[in-house]
């Protein structure tokens, strides 16, 4: 989906909040959030796909106004809702409040997802051309490279692909490639000397 | 045990959503006993930046190692002991006079936790996701690490299962250093990419 994670290139953020070291977790409710997403997503069997969705599908003005550990909160929250281990009025009675949950997958389930790609269809050197579309359920593809012609500069092995493994049992593996992109061809300002590499499966690219 | 015990202070809403989830999953048997405090613990002392500072004194130390881990990471990292989640498909990327590396994740916060630990919270922030792709150059120097105009910026968008490490480059004057002190100069911010030693 093109939701509010999908941050490469946005503009107006402003000035990044460093610090040069800082605690594990600053505060309790923070491993503890982080320890209710384990055992969430041990118990509904959610796979990586199926949680970062839960995370990307978070309302806009809540993602960007809310910690990394309430995001993965209200990825436990939402996970447990929608597997019936918990109900969201039980939820918002013990917590004397509103809990906002993230909002509905908007893909349909993926029934058939289609054979695997055992063998790497492209090499380091080729030419490759990211896939335009707007899927819309979880992909790893990043809206700032779809479209854009970039070269495989490494293949990484066969994976599951996070687009099928968010949308049910199903599963499909295929290769993931390195590709290098240079920034001035993904930006209109792109800066010199700036190569950007992005991961990805398979079924994103096409022979440029 | 509730969120808040530990808190003298009344429980902000998030500390109350997270004590409401916790109960709730408690209550149904789905977290067992010890089982917050053990992930805590796990997460708090047993990773770090200091494994990845090890696999970087040993790269320093020892070209035959090093040549291993820029050729496969994964395993030469594992002669180390470090492994596990988040660092299963590890690829090291090397720092020179002429190429700065730097990692990112800009659609979530994928980092590699045996060698550097859970990432800080600037890592998972927009603005940093949102820039470092578009001007790392700007954002590189903001952030106290300027590089000179000819150098080349390789930035590492972490969008599937590989996860990064930067391998820096060895500072100037350590010839006589040994292998723990190398490792003492070693930050997490260079092993990052958004600072130099």
């Amino acid at each position: 989906m093109d939701g509010i994670h999908d941050l490469g290139g946005m503009q107006g953020f402003g000035e990044v909040g460093y610090s040069p070291a800082e605690p594990v977790f600053g505060r309790r409710w923070e491993a503890v959030a982080r320890a209710l997403l384990v055992a969430v997503a041990g118990a509904v069997e959610a796979s990586g796909g199926e949680f970062r969705h839960s995370i990307e599908r978070m309302e806009p003005g809540h993602y960007l106004t809310s910690s990394y550990y309430e995001h993965w909160l209200t990825a436990a929250a939402t996970l447990a809702v929608e597997h019936g281990l918990v109900t969201r009025s039980e939820l918002e009675e013990r917590a004397a409040g509103r809990f906002p949950l993230s909002g509905p997958v908007l893909a349909p389930p993926v029934a058939d997802a289609g054979p695997d790609v055992d063998r790497p269809r492209f090499g380091a050197g080729d030419r490759v051309q990211v896939r335009e579309w707007h899927p819309p359920g979880h992909t790893r593809c990043p809206g700032y490279v779809r479209g854009k012609t970039g070269t495989v500069v490494r293949v990484d092995g066969i994976h599951s692909v996070p687009d099928v493994e968010a949308h049910g049992p199903a599963r499909r593996r295929e290769p993931t490639y390195s590709v290098r992109f240079d920034a001035a061809d993904l930006w209109r300002d792109g800066q010199r000397g700036v190569w950007v590499h992005v991961d990805l499966w398979d079924s994103y690219l096409e022979r440029s | 045990m509730s969120a808040g015990s530990h808190h003298p202070a009344p429980a902000s809403p998030v500390e109350q959503r997270v004590a409401a989830l916790e109960a709730l999953l408690t209550e149904r048997g789905l977290v067992p006993e010890g089982f917050i405090e053990e992930i805590t613990r796990r997460y708090e002392s047993e990773i770090g930046p200091m494994n990845g500072a090890k696999v970087v004194a040993r790269a320093w130390v020892d070209p035959q190692y090093q040549q291993r881990l820029l050729a496969d990471g994964t395993a030469a990292i594992a002669e180390l002991g470090f492994g596990g989640p988040e660092g299963d498909h590890m690829v090291v990327v090397e720092n020179t006079p002429a190429v700065h590396n730097v990692i990112v994740c800009t659609l979530c916060s994928c980092y590699p936790w045996p060698v550097l630990g859970l990432p800080p919270a600037w890592y998972k922030d927009p603005p940093y996701r949102a820039r470092m792709v578009r001007e790392p150059r700007t954002l590189l120097a903001e952030m106290g690490c300027p590089l000179p105009a000819d150098a080349e910026i390789r930035v590492w968008d972490s969008s599937a299962e590989v996860r990064y490490l930067v391998l820096p480059e060895r500072p100037p004057g350590t010839e006589g250093m040994t292998e723990a002190e190398l490792a003492g100069l070693v930050t997490r911010d260079s092993m990052i990419g958004t600072a130099r030693l």
